[in-house]
C-alpha cells in the first residue's frame, strides 16, 4: 500500500487524507462518524472519526485508558454487554450499514465481525470442540464440512502441524501462544469479513508474538484486521495504518509509516518516540 | 559506637507471654476440632456397632437378606419347649396353622414392626429424594440462571435474593404444614409422593438457587464474551459455555440438598409418609398413581419405632438397624453425586 498522506497542522489528520481518496483500492469497510461513547455518566470517547479500510491492517495504539478497547468493542457491539455502555452520538457503518439500527441482528453483525480477546480463552473443551464451536451454534452438523473448517482454519492460524494429533485433547493443554492461535482460528472458522484483535500478543513470548504477526500478515489477504496494541514495534511491524488515541480522543490517523516516521502532531510524535507523559 | 547485641540472639531467649498465647491458642483449637471429632465418631461407632450387628450376621451370606428385603411386620413372642420363639406375623400364622392343637393357650406377644425388613422404606426414600431433588435442581437451576445472567441487579432482585436467603433459615416442619396445606389439602395431592417431591424442593431450593448462583458467577466472563463473539445468543452461549463449566459447583449444593431431604422427617410427615403401607411404590395400576401414592421412609419409620410404639430390646433392634441403612442410603446417593461431580470437573477443567 502506498499513499500519501500530507503533513498538516489540522486537528484531525483523517480529514485531509480520506482512506478512500488516498487509494482507490481500499475501500472504507468500517466507517465511524463522529462516534461518542459513555459508561454511564463518564464519557470514554469523544468525537471519534475514522474510516478503516478494506483487507489492511490497522492498528489502534494509545495510552492505557484511552479508550482503544471500547472503540474495537463497538465495532462487534460487545459494549451492549455493560449496563449503562452506550453510543451516545455519531454512527458506526460496516459495509454502509448503520450497526447501531435497532433492525440490526447482532447476532449476524457478530458472525461478520470476529473478535480476538487480549486475555485468550479458548473454552474448556477440547480445540476441536473450540474451533467447530461458531459452526455449530449456526446449526453445522455435517461431520466432514466440520473436519474441513478445522483442518483450514488451524493452518490459517499456523497452528495445524503443531496440534493435528491431538485435535480431541482439551484446548487448555496447549501453551500460551497455541491457545491464542486457537481463538484466532475459532474466529476465523465462521469466516467473518472483519477480525477485531484487543492486544492479541500481550501475554505471549517474543517467539509466539512473531508468529501471531506473521499470521496477521497472511490474515490480511482475506479478511479486515483491525488491531490494538501496546507494542509500538508491533503496530510498526504489521499494521497498514495506525490511528493514535489519547483520553477517548483520536489525535492523529495515517497510514503507519507517517505515524510512526513523520507524525504531525506533536503528541503523535512524543508517544511513538517513547517520551510520552 | 559499639553495636548493639545482636537481637538475633533473641531466639535461643525464654517464652515471651507472646509465644504462650500462641501455644495457649494453638491448644485449645486444635482440642476443640478433636472434641467435635470425638462426638461424631462415638454417633458412628454406637450406629454403627449396634445397627451393624442387626443388618451383618456372622454365618453367610453374612448380610440379613431379609431386613433389607422384607416389609416391616408385627413380631410374635412365645414359649414353646422352654424356649422362647420369635417369628413374624405371616410366618406365625403359618405356624398356628400347622400347630393349632399346640399353640391353644399359650401366651403370645407381639411387638409391631419388629419383625422383617425395611424395604419399602428404603425404596420409599430413594424415590423422595430423586423426585425432589429432581424438581428441587430444574427450578433452582431456572432461578440462577435468571438471577446471574439476565436479571439487572436493582432493588427487586436484591429483594428476591434476600428472601430466598431468608427461606432458607425457615423450620422445616413449617415446610411441611405448607405442603400439608397446599399440596395435600388445596390441590387436592392427598398424603403423596408428588405432595412431598414439591415440599421438599421447595425446602432445598434456597440452597440450591444460592450454590448454582455462585457456581454461575465463578465462570470466568471470558467464555461468555468469546461464545457471544462468535455469534452465539445469549441462551445458546449459557447452555454450551456457561452451564456445563458450572455443573460441578451445582452439584456441590445438591449434595447439600440431598443430604437435607433424605433426612427431614418433618416436611414429609404430613405430606408422603405412610407408617404402613403393604403394597410396594411399583405395585400401581396407572403412572398417576405412581406420583399419588404415599409411600414409607426410612426417616418416618425411625421417628415412629423410636417414639409412638412402646419400647423394648426387639424395637431397639430395629431402630438401630433402620438408623444404619439410612445412613448408609443417604451416603450412597450423595456419593452419586460426588462422583458424577467428579466426572464432570475432568471433563470440563478450567
Ligand atoms: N466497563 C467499564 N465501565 C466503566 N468504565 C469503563 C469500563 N471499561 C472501560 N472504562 C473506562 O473507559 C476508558 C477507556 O477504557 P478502555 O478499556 O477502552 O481503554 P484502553 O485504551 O483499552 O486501555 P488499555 O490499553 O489499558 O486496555 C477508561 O477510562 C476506563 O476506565
Ligand atoms: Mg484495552
Amino acid at each position: 500500500m502506498t499513499e500519501s498522506v500530507a503533513p498538516s497542522a489540522a486537528p484531525r489528520p483523517l480529514a485531509v487524507a480520506p482512506v478512500a481518496a488516498a487509494s482507490p483500492a481500499a475501500r472504507a469497510a468500517i466507517e465511524i462518524d463522529d462516534v461518542d461513547f459513555h459508561y454511564g455518566a463518564s464519557k470514554a470517547l469523544h468525537d471519534i472519526t475514522l474510516n478503516i479500510p478494506e483487507r489492511q491492517v490497522t492498528a489502534f495504539i494509545g495510552p492505557s485508558g484511552c479508550g482503544k478497547s471500547t472503540l474495537l468493542r463497538c465495532l462487534n457491539r460487545m459494549n451492549d454487554l455493560i449496563d449503562g455502555a452506550r453510543v451516545s452520538a455519531g454512527r458506526i457503518r460496516i459495509d454502509g450499514v448503520n450497526i447501531f439500527d435497532p433492525r440490526v441482528d447482532v447476532i449476524e453483525l457478530r458472525k461478520r465481525v470476529g473478535m480476538v480477546f487480549q486475555k485468550s480463552n479458548p473454552f474448556p473443551k477440547s480445540i476441536y470442540e473450540n474451533i467447530t464451536y461458531g459452526l455449530r451454534i449456526q446449526g453445522q452438523k455435517t461431520k466432514a464440512r466440520l473436519d474441513e473448517v478445522v483442518e483450514h482454519s488451524l493452518r490459517g492460524a499456523a497452528l495445524w502441524d503443531e496440534v493435528k494429533d491431538r485435535l480431541h485433547e482439551s484446548a487448555l493443554g496447549l501453551s500460551g501462544g497455541q491457545q491464542q492461535r486457537v481463538c484466532i482460528a475459532r474466529a476465523i472458522a465462521v469466516e467473518p469479513e472483519i477480525i477485531l484483535m484487543d492486544e492479541p500478543c500481550s501475554a505471549l513470548d517474543p517467539i509466539a508474538t512473531a508468529k501471531v504477526e506473521e499470521l496477521i500478515h497472511g490474515l490480511k489477504k482475506q479478511f479486515t484486521i483491525v488491531i490494538v496494541t501496546h507494542n509500538m514495534q508491533q503496530a510498526a511491524r504489521c499494521s497498514d495504518r495506525t490511528a493514535f488515541f489519547y483520553l477517548g480522543k483520536l489525535i492523529e490517523y495515517a497510514d503507519t509509516r507517517t505515524i510512526f516516521m513523520n507524525p504531525a502532531n506533536p503528541q503523535t510524535e512524543a508517544y511513538v518516540s517513547g517520551r510520552f507523559g | 559506637m559499639k553495636p548493639a547485641p545482636s537481637a538475633f540472639a533473641a531466639i535461643f531467649g525464654r517464652p515471651t507471654p507472646a509465644k504462650r498465647v500462641e501455644t495457649g491458642v494453638f491448644w485449645l483449637l486444635r482440642l476443640c476440632t478433636y472434641f467435635v471429632l470425638l462426638c461424631a465418631a462415638f454417633i458412628f461407632w454406637d450406629i454403627g456397632s449396634k445397627g451393624g450387628a442387626v443388618v451383618f450376621q456372622s454365618s453367610a451370606p453374612f448380610i440379613n437378606v431379609p431386613f433389607l428385603t422384607e416389609s416391616p411386620e408385627t413380631l410374635n413372642v412365645f414359649v414353646r419347649d422352654g424356649r422362647e420363639q420369635t417369628m413374624g406375623d405371616r410366618a406365625f400364622r403359618q405356624f398356628k396353622a400347622e400347630h393349632a392343637a399346640e399353640m391353644k393357650g399359650v401366651a403370645v406377644e407381639t411387638y409391631v414392626y419388629s419383625a422383617g425388613g425395611i424395604f419399602p422404606n428404603i425404596a420409599g426414600t430413594v424415590l423422595l429424594v430423586l423426585g425432589s431433588i429432581l424438581i428441587a435442581l430444574v427450578l433452582g437451576v431456572l432461578s440462577a440462571i435468571y438471577l446471574s445472567e439476565y436479571a439487572t441487579e436493582g432493588p427487586f432482585i436484591r429483594f428476591l435474593r434476600l428472601s430466598i436467603v431468608n427461606l432458607a433459615g425457615v423450620p422445616s416442619i413449617v415446610f411441611g404444614l405448607f405442603g400439608f396445606g397446599m399440596f395435600v389439602i388445596a390441590l387436592d395431592f392427598g398424603v403423596s409422593l408428588l405432595a412431598g417431591w414439591l415440599t421438599m424442593a421447595f425446602m432445598v431450593l434456597p440452597i440450591i438457587i444460592t450454590a448454582s448462583e455462585e457456581a454461575l458467577k465463578a465462570v470466568p466472563q471470558g467464555y461468555r464474551e468469546g461464545s457471544l463473539a462468535l455469534g452465539a445468543t445469549k441462551f445458546q452461549t449459557i447452555l454450551t459455555n456457561v452451564l456445563p463449566y458450572a455443573l460441578p459447583g451445582i452439584l456441590t449444593s445438591s449434595v447439600l440438598a440431598i443430604a437435607r431431604v433424605a433426612g427431614e422427617t418433618a416436611p414429609i410427615m404430613f405430606t408422603a409418609a405412610f407408617v404402613m403401607r403393604d403394597e410396594l411404590p411399583w405395585q400401581v395400576q396407572k403412572w398417576t398413581d405412581f406420583i399419588f401414592q404415599g409411600v414409607m421412609a426410612l426417616p418416618y419409620h425411625i421417628y415412629v419405632v423410636a417414639s409412638k410404639i412402646p419400647q423394648n430390646e426387639y424395637t431397639r433392634d430395629v431402630q438401630y438397624g433402620t438408623a444404619f441403612v439410612f445412613l448408609f442410603t443417604v451416603a450412597a446417593i450423595a456419593m452419586t453425586a460426588v462422583i458424577l461431580r467428579q466426572r464432570l470437573r475432568k471433563k470440563y477443567q478450567w
